[in-house]
């Protein structure tokens, strides 16, 4: 049985585990106020909060009910549009009225979602964050200004936020109802979810399974890794950094010891998928989906990364680029799962760079993505580990045009030269992310993007002829 | 005033189709669509998916008691598919089950074999080998054939646009169950409950009287649910008749993207002939309409488009055809602009060749040729009230247009990664349906006992306010506190033979039929004042929730006022009725009178462009917009901002591809991108003109949903002059989208 609080009563259900969250409070539970828009996380308007129990706190982080499993709400607090309604409106509701940022009113409640997340998060909130925790939620009708304007009203009403304890703050201030306070103890008395490892197919976050295989997950029992200890955190053990498998992308983009290496890696993270995907999607789950364009992936391999396996097999250690057979295809067998990634590591800044481009900045699949980590010996360059998605069947790790950067100095007449390396190594094809003309195109600027963002000082610009 | 839809939205309460209360014994219907683009059916097994457990029927056009016949201007097109079909995702069966769930897996078992047949995704092919929908169609005023000879330049291009879809948030749906007397009552997420009715009464083989259609509100519609709501609610309807059960249809995202039409796509040559002075003195164009497999609304789409083909310019000899062009594509349809964009897009990009090739600005051709009072549109109708020029002298003047130009020229001189560009973007647009006889609406409305007010009108709300409005003409009428106002919800029992809410004129129409009804019932009230006050009807006035004599308050207030009305047997429910005075057309001539007034504006739009990446913000859109006396401009402000991005979006980022077997490879919204929060213009500033309204809009409160639209059509020109400064050898184009990868492989061409 699956337990969990919604809004302010106690579920157990015995509804397949691998069923969306969505239909549950829908159609189950008649809270009509989550809407359906797209299933595929990429409009915002079944956004719900999910509360897990941390310490003696609950923490709240915006989440896509259309992509949750319902097993993935096992002994959290899933708060819907309904279960935040205090008789009154509340200043993000208020906001949104008084703004003139609800015209039909579909993605409203989605939008509304999305701000309260930001609100009970322990940041402070301004209109800048305000902002950003509703671009994964798309609205039609407004053209977002009057929904701008709204955020910095609302930025305004949260300048008093106690960050330490916001949800009492919300609370005392009655923007949340009260029962808010009673949520941390009836969570703590709920028992862990019995699952076997044979009673269905795993799933982590299920932003990319729950797309997929939605029909047929509708009907099946999953094994839940999303919330297991043993597969999260990201800790530096002997000059390396082990992340934790079901490690999510919001928590790899908060990370203090991963912010020391790539100092940039919280813009990075802003650029892939919108904050409540990224708050459910989990970094393995970014790699064993396989897609040639994974954005973490193209990180990670840059990072030279390395998966160690687990599940009932004998766990094995293997560079990452060597785990991509081939499209889709994976050097994993069924019984295994990956349990963590690990790379070389020191707590100062690194020289990385990740670009992408997608036909839309945020929340939109890249074009082409690439990384680039160079370590640097005086004026040469000692190693280079490039990669790129969406260049060949599968995430690319740009072998030969690494080898041929290291040892040479850095210039304009060498990323030139890389090029033609690089040309020879990619394979795009042409398809709704563009033509493989496109491609072939856009990965030479990215390169030389890495480049300019690395040593400004050492391309001159003139040479490279743009 | 506050705006109770908009609290309701905020908390989720609001209803829309699926979030209506099922009842005990709802079906659920899932449509299986063609995976053929065309071709001959020669066989079809449901077998298996009626196997499949929790089915309870599958219907195809056998089971249709009445006519297989949807079309809403031509019989063109069918429910379920008959012995051929001529898209993908065209309907051939609907499969009807205990869950949604189990109606999918069952249609997933549906075998189709079909005979395959060439499918033409061109319309220029289709045109070449006589597939048309309608007849094609020419304006013409003047006589372009001898113009050319007096000009002195003399420019010819190509001008192609894409589809756009319209991602309402709430897809399509319907849910209808049995009423009483053989009745079926449809809940329908459309934009015209009238056709929804009208064709649901031919399918099913009844009177329109035993069709009740019931819209609450739409969770966006864009004209997007002016036509193709209709096979939804209408399947529904023939499966609650034929079952005796509630049955409901929501469509899939994926579904709804891959089985509706979008805004249609056109290609377009054109010539434009201007004297030294930069006059345009001919301008002819030959467009090439992509309509679908099916006429839907393209036939008004192609009229607007050849009303709007010459946009805010007066030009004296022009010759405009469009070819409405039948393709293997789902039925494209109505899109915020109804063709019009299309056809000004044309004519920009003319201009913007002209411009190109004489190497000055395009502003300096726009600004030349701009329309003014009495001049005469290639339709025929004298321009009245023209106030083109004057919000672009107000543009200019709060903007400083020259200034702006300055600073990106300096911008530009400046930087080699980063450039910028500027267009400006005149509209004009004509306010009336180009269908004369659609113009009219009607309103009931009731005064109950207890002073409180429900009216009923055509108008659907979907996001534009238009219940809003209503409430105010109603509150700002009787003079009575808005919260004593409720508009309820579009029902053709209370309201019949109503228009669909569309081509801008909801407020208009439904408006000015309640100001009709609404000073019948005054006039009733004033007269029971008088006898109750022993004066003359004509002293009275409602004030305030009071009644005023001779301009002093007496002590009879709404309340009592109402309540003594009701005792003396007086009605306190009226029908009003409104048709727009003036205008005609005679399509035998493409003469007339067609439109009530139009809208005029002037945009700036500036870009950004990252010269490296190919990738761009829009930086700046500035406006100077001729509202009237705006009703709401809140409500009129919400409209300018979205319809700029819609259009924005349309551009410079919206992409609808299909491969050449007509197969939809964006249909998702992983593949469709719109625009996002962080796409919206850093700076979007819209200013009033000043003016005094005219007659026909509601109040003087000009039409508000689809000018702002147009302005985004800028954004093409701004960003490809951004790409013109990074690559002058680029010769330019005119092809949008100007998506990233255009920009980028543009930028990079031939350098």
């Amino acid at each position: 049985m699956v337990t969990f609080i919604l809004n302010n009563e106690l579920i157990s259900t015995g509804k397949p585990t691998g069923s969306s969250l969505l239909d549950f409070i829908r159609y189950d539970m008649g809270l009509t106020g989550t809407k359906t828009g797209c299933r595929e996380g990429d409009c915002g308007a079944c956004t719900v909060l999910a509360g897990s129990l941390t310490g003696s706190t609950v923490v709240y982080r915006s989440t896509l009910s259309c992509l949750m499993p319902l097993g993935n709400a096992h002994g959290k607090h899933i708060v819907t549009i309904e279960g935040i309604n205090t008789g009154h409106l509340s200043h993000i509701q208020h906001a949104m009225v008084d703004n003139g940022a609800i015209q039909c009113g579909f993605c409203t409640p989605g939008i509304v979602m999305s701000l309260v997340a930001e609100s009970a998060s322990a940041r402070t909130t301004t209109a800048e964050s305000a902002i950003a925790a509703t671009a994964g939620n798309i609205c039609r009708c407004t053209g977002y200004k009057s929904i701008r304007r709204a955020a910095d009203a609302i930025a305004d009403a949260m300048r008093e936020k106690d960050t330490a304890d916001p949800v009492r703050w919300l609370v005392e201030n009655k923007q949340l109802p009260e029962y808010f306070l009673t949520i941390p103890e009836r969570l703590a008395s709920i028992p862990g979810l019995t699952e076997t490892e044979d009673s269905g197919i795993m799933i982590a976050g299920g932003t990319d399974l729950m797309v997929r295989n939605a029909d047929e997950l509708a009907e099946s029992d999953i094994v839940t890794l999303y919330d297991r200890k043993e597969l999260k955190g990201i800790r530096v053990e002997g000059g390396r950094c082990i992340i934790g498998a079901s490690v999510t992308i919001s928590e790899a983009g908060e990370s203090e010891t991963l912010k020391k290496y790539i100092p940039e890696i919280s813009s990075y993270i802003r650029l892939i998928a919108s904050e409540p995907v990224r708050n459910m999607a989990t970094i393995a789950g970014n790699i064993v989906n396989a897609s040639p364009i994974g954005d973490i992936t193209i990180i990670l391999l840059a990072l030279n990364a390395e998966v160690t396996t687990g599940g009932s097999r004998d766990s094995r250690t293997l560079p990452l680029r060597e785990l991509f057979l081939g499209y889709k295809k994976l050097d994993l067998a069924a019984e295994e799962y990956i349990r963590c990634i690990s790379f070389t590591y020191q707590p100062e800044p690194a020289l990385f760079s990740f670009e992408k481009v997608s036909r839309r900045t945020h929340l939109d699949i890249a074009s082409v993505n690439s990384a680039m980590h160079v370590v640097m010996n005086g004026d040469l360059i000692a190693g280079c580990h490039l990669s790129a998605g969406g260049v060949s069947p599968v995430p690319l790790y740009l072998e030969k045009t690494g080898a041929f950067l290291t040892g040479r100095p850095v210039s304009a007449e060498i990323v030139l030269q890389a090029y033609e390396v690089m040309q020879q190594e990619i394979s795009p094809i042409s398809d709704a992310r563009g033509s493989a003309e496109y491609k072939r195109l856009l990965l030479r600027q990215l390169i030389l993007a890495h480049f300019l963002k690395l040593f400004p000082e050492k391309i001159n610009l003139s040479t490279v002829q743009l | 005033m506050n705006n109770p839809e908009a609290i309701n939205h905020s908390t989720g309460s609001s209803n829309y189709l699926d979030d209506i209360p099922v009842l005990k014994n709802t079906l659920y219907g899932v449509i299986f669509g063609s995976p053929s683009a065309h071709g001959k059916i020669t066989g079809l097994d449901l077998s298996a998916a009626m196997d499949t457990p929790g089915v309870h029927r599958i219907f195809t056009r056998r089971d249709i008691p009445g006519k297989n016949d949807i079309g809403g201007i031509i019989s063109d097109e069918t429910l379920f598919a008959e012995d051929e079909v001529h898209y993908r995702g065209q309907p051939v069966a609907l499969v009807v089950a205990d869950s949604e769930h189990n109606a999918r897996k069952a249609a997933r078992l549906i075998r189709i074999e079909t005979d395959e047949l060439e499918p033409v995704t061109d319309p220029r092919l289709a045109k070449e080998m006589g597939h048309l929908l309608i007849p094609s169609r020419t304006f013409r005023m003047g006589n372009v054939t001898t113009a050319w000879q007096e000009c002195d330049y003399v420019i010819e291009g190509r001008a192609d646009c894409g589809a756009q879809e319209h991602l309402y948030l709430e897809t399509q749906g319907a849910y209808s169950y049995p009423a009483d007397n053989g009745s079926i009552m449809i809940h329908s997420s459309t934009q015209s409950p009238t056709l929804v009715q009208r064709i649901a009464a031919k399918v099913l083989a009844v009177p329109m009287n035993r069709i009740e259609v019931d819209v609450a509100r739409l969770g966006g519609a864009f004209g997007g649910k002016e036509d193709q709501a209709t096979f939804v609610a209408v399947m529904t309807a023939l499966a609650a008749l034929l079952l005796q059960k509630p049955v409901k249809i929501t469509l899939s995202r994926g579904d709804d993207m891959r089985m509706t039409g979008k805004r249609h796509p056109y290609n377009a040559d054109f010539r434009i002939g201007l004297t030294s002075d930069y006059r345009i003195k001919a301008f002819s164009t030959v467009m090439y309409q992509n309509g679908g497999a099916a006429a839907d609304l393209s036939p008004a789409i192609m009229e607007r488009t050849l009303f709007h083909s010459t946009n805010a310019y007066f030009i004296p000899n022009t010759e405009v055809t469009v070819h409405s062009c039948r393709t293997n594509l789902p039925p494209n349809t109505a899109f915020r602009g109804f063709g019009a964009p299309q056809g000004m897009f044309v004519i920009e990009a003319a201009i913007a060749k002209a411009a190109d090739e004489l190497k000055i600005p395009a502003r300096i051709i726009q600004q030349a040729n701009f329309l003014r009072d009495n001049d005469v549109f290639p339709y025929g109708q004298v321009a009245r009230d023209v106030n083109i020029g004057k919000c672009f002298a107000e543009l200019d003047r709060v903007f400083n247009i020259g200034q702006l130009e300055r600073e990106i020229a300096d911008f530009n001189s400046r930087n080699t990664l980063y450039r910028k560009g500027m267009a400006l973007m005149p509209i004009c647009f004509g306010i009336s349906f180009t269908n004369t006889s659609m113009n009219h609406a009607r309103a009931l409305v009731h005064i109950y006992q207890d002073g409180s007010i429900g009216i009923s009108t055509g108008a659907v709300e979907m996001g534009q306010g238009v219940n809003l409005k209503l409430a105010q003409v109603a509150a700002g009428l009787f003079s009575v506190d808005p919260a004593r106002v409720k508009i309820e919800t579009t029902n053709t029992r209370r309201v019949a033979n109503t228009s669909p809410t569309a081509a801008s004129t909801g407020a208009d129409l439904n408006g000015n039929a309640l100001l009709i009804a609404g000073n019948k019932l005054i006039e009733r009230l004033k007269d029971v004042a008088g006898q109750m006050l022993g004066c003359n009807p004509g002293d009275i006035a409602l004030h305030e929730e009071k009644v005023f004599r001779n301009g002093a308050p007496t002590d009879i207030t709404w309340e009592k006022l109402v309540r003594e009305t009701f005792l003396r047997r007086v009605s306190l429910t009226e029908n009003g009725h409104y048709a727009t005075p003036v205008i005609f057309f005679d399509k035998s001539k493409e003469k007339g009178h067609p439109f009530a007034y139009h809208v005029y504006g002037t945009a700036i739009i500036t870009v950004l462009l990252d010269c490296l990446r190919g990738i761009y913000n829009i930086e700046k859109v500035l406006i100077v917009h001729d509202f009237g006396n705006s009703l709401n401009p809140d409500i009129d402000r919400g409209q300018i901002e979205g319809g700029v991005i819609q259009g924005i979006g349309w551009m410079t980022m919206e992409e609808v591809l299909f491969n050449s077997r007509g197969r939809m490879l964006t249909d998702s919204l992983s593949t469709y991108k719109v625009p996002d929060i962080y796409s919206a213009p850093e700076i979007l500033e819209c200013r009033a003109l000043e003016t005094e309204g005219p007659g026909p809009a509601i109040l003087k409160s000009k039409a508000i949903g689809e000018p702002p639209f147009m302005y985004g059509i800028g954004a093409y020109f701004a960003l490809q002059n951004a790409i013109r400064s990074f690559n002058p050898s680029w010769k330019p184009d005119y092809d949008a989208p100007l998506t990233p990868e255009k920009v980028l492989m543009r930028l990079y061409n031939n350098k």
